[in-house]
């Protein structure tokens, strides 16, 4: 078992041009089951091989795909979400960088009313390590769990992940589940959800959430994790240091009006009873002194 | 993006929210022009892109137009030191003359998202004048709040709810919420990020009125508001973020001397930290981006330098995708044009890492090969430190 998927997912690629195709051929290369793709214009086309439809609708129809990743660029890509949404599908990854606020608020007032779960936008996406990868993250750094189990990750940061996993991997700690939920304020799945999720999956034997300045996401997952969660947990923050005031890259991670810090954070996650590491340095470590090795 | 009062006025206007008259000048005698055409005491505004101006000495009363011309002439120029600007503060390049108003009431209008909601929502308060975050530190009831539905607006009946619950009196309430059904179009139709009114005001007359505006907007939306764009006054910001920005690099000066470049933005923070776990001070934050080219590197590289204050520079790149051959000829190509004199410590991990480790190496460029984060950070601090001492 892992979360969100394995290896029968079924993926199409919403905006399959180069960078689409280049991470899909990436995708596939790990093992992922991508079935084909969407590109307005290019219906009846080929590209890596596989079949090209005009609307999600048409994919869905002839593929019956469970999931999409998507990659159009950003005037397009929350429409891009709200047509996979309506066409029913279980599971929509967007990795797409730098879509309005507005456009996600429509989106998440759609999400609400409909079956899917978006993970994204601005993130690096979902993989089960040696089952399935629907994102852009170096499949290679990755473990597959061990029989025991292996660690849910969930972050808001891309190379922060890949950090945190390398971590695990050299300590020789696999991961069931890698979630990047994405640096924006509006995303489709918060921690609350992939903890929950994670907390409830037999495979995940521990969980490490990620977290950095900005909003109070973190805050609630400590909430949470305080009430619900049984499994072992780290955690870290990103931007301790950082000035308030100023964006820190990602349009979330913002200190403003004393809220956000990261000290606040630390706080209500060391409450909960979650590991915090001090130093990104310390990420595989702190795991590993509260679940030993595979 | 931030822009200046006057010109969040002119947009406001624009959607039929009250502002007073008043007009921006550059000059002095621009600003006596403006007072003289307003008539009688104006009041003269320094526009700088931080709040708390009224205490800094920039936001002054003129009783007349020479009188405005006086102060306008000692205000240019100025170095405008306020609690938002940092000791350094801003020169105030721009001012804003405007007329007067009786006042009755200071109230606070704010419309921000709401990230857990997903949604937009409106806050008013009948403690205007004072910032919001005092408020809600000491009495938080007195924020007041209607969340706006997506494409909905601030309805007519949530509007008049706030205006009656601020203790507006009836008569005033119509034209109170009417400016702040306004207010939320502008907000919604610009892509704003933050509106806030503080204070909007009620005159001795019944009028409501939006005595200052502040108004920030979604950098990701700007590809669609070219207006608004236009509106970008980079003398408020850093030269180098600005450079940067122009080379799709996220680029934040920081006071210490330690310079780092990084790909993706939580790594960047992280990189940060454990600079200063290992006693040193980071430089600047400098987001590389995910797929950052070789050419990307190399103004990354110059920008960074051009900070006096950097002793030693850090790269850290979780390769990943990105290819860490690729990116070793990019440092060793931008090292060379440059001519770079500081020491360099770079961790690299991602495809490709023994052949970017070669490079580097046979490059007979002065670089330091760290393994890890932590060694990465005391190698260039020790660096940084020995240099500082020389």
């Amino acid at each position: 078992m892992s979360i969100l998927i394995d290896e029968t997912t079924r993926v199409i690629v919403q905006g399959f041009g180069r960078q689409g195709a280049f991470h899909a051929e990436q995708c596939i290369q790990y093992g992922t089951r991508i079935v084909g793709g969407v590109t307005p214009g290019k219906g009846g086309t080929q590209q890596l091989g596989l079949p090209v439809f005009d609307t999600v609708a048409q994919a869905v129809r002839e593929l019956q795909p469970d999931a999409s990743i998507v990659f159009v660029p950003p005037p397009g890509a929350a429409d891009a979400i709200l047509e996979a949404i309506a066409a029913g599908l279980a599971l929509v990854v967007c990795i797409t960088e730098g879509i309005p606020t507005r456009d996600m608020i429509q989106v998440r007032r759609f999400l609400q009313s409909g079956q899917t779960r978006l993970v994204g936008p601005n993130c690096p996406g979902v993989i089960s390590p040696g089952k399935s990868k629907v994102g852009i993250m170096p499949g290679y750094i990755h473990k597959p769990p061990g029989r025991n189990g292996g660690v849910g990750l969930v972050s808001r940061s891309g190379t922060l992940t890949y950090e945190a996993v390398g971590q695990l991997t050299a300590l020789g700690i696999g991961q069931s589940t890698c979630i990047g939920i994405g640096g924006d304020p509006i995303i489709g799945t918060s921690f609350v959800d992939a903890i929950r999720l994670l907390n409830e999956d037999p495979e995940t034997r521990g969980i490490m959430m990620i977290g950095e300045i900005g909003g109070n996401a973190e805050e609630q997952a400590a909430e949470f994790i305080k009430k619900h969660v049984t499994k072992p947990v780290a955690g870290f923050i990103a931007g301790q240091t950082a000035p308030p005031g100023r964006r820190m890259g990602h349009a979330g991670a913002i200190i403003s009006g004393g809220a956000g810090t990261a000290a606040e954070k630390i706080r209500a996650m060391e409450s909960a009873g979650i590991q915090v590491a001090k130093s990104p340095a310390d990420l595989g470590e702190t795991m590993l002194r509260l679940i030993g090795k595979d | 993006m931030k822009i200046h009062e006057y010109q969040a006025k002119e947009i406001l206007r624009r959607y039929q929210v009250p502002v007073p008259r008043g007009k921006a000048a550059f000059t002095a005698d621009e600003a006596y022009e403006a007072a003289r055409e307003l008539g009688g005491g104006v009041v003269v505004k320094a526009q700088i892109h931080a709040g708390g101006r009224g205490k800094g000495g920039g936001v002054r009363l003129a009783a007349n137009a020479e009188a405005a011309r006086q102060i306008a002439s000692s205000m240019l120029g100025m170095r405008l030191v306020t609690h938002q600007t940092g000791p350094e503060g801003r020169i105030v390049q721009r001012l804003l003359i405007e007329e007067t108003l009786p006042i009755e009431r200071e109230l606070y209008l704010g419309i921000v998202l709401d990230r857990n909601l997903g949604k937009t929502v409106f806050m008013a308060s009948r403690a205007g004048g004072v910032e919001i975050e005092e408020i809600a530190r000491e009495s938080p009831e007195l924020i007041l709040k209607q969340i706006i539905e997506p494409g909905a607006g601030l309805l007519a009946y949530q509007a008049r709810a706030l205006a009656f619950d601020m203790g507006i009196p009836a008569a005033a309430v119509p034209s109170a919420a009417a400016a702040m059904a306004a207010l939320a179009r502008a907000y919604e139709e610009t892509d704003a990020s933050l509106a806030e009114i503080n204070p909007f005001i009620l005159t001795k007359d019944g009028r409501a009125c939006a005595l200052d505006a502040k108004m920030n907007f979604d950098d990701n939306a700007l590809y669609r508001h070219p207006e608004i764009l236009a509106l970008r006054d980079v003398n408020e910001e850093d030269p180098l973020e600005v450079e940067a920005g122009r080379y799709g690099l996220n680029y934040i000066k920081l006071d210490g001397n330690v310079g780092c470049m990084v790909n993706g933005a939580g790594l960047a923070m992280a990189t940060m930290d454990i600079i200063k776990y290992a006693g040193g001070n980071p430089a600047n934050f400098l987001d590389v981006g995910g797929g950052a080219s070789a050419e990307q590197v190399k103004n990354a590289f110059r920008i960074l330098l051009s900070d006096p204050n950097v002793k030693a520079v850090l790269i850290n790149i979780f390769g990943g995708i990105l290819r860490v051959d690729t990116l070793a000829t990019g440092v060793v190509e931008a090292a060379r044009a440059l001519d770079v004199k500081v020491p360099i410590v770079l961790r690299l991990e991602g495809t490709n890492v023994e052949k970017g480790r070669r490079i580097l190496a046979d490059s007979g460029l002065n670089f330091t090969v760290a393994s890890g984060m932590r060694d990465a950070a005391e190698k260039v601090v020790a660096l940084a430190s020995a240099s500082v001492a020389r």
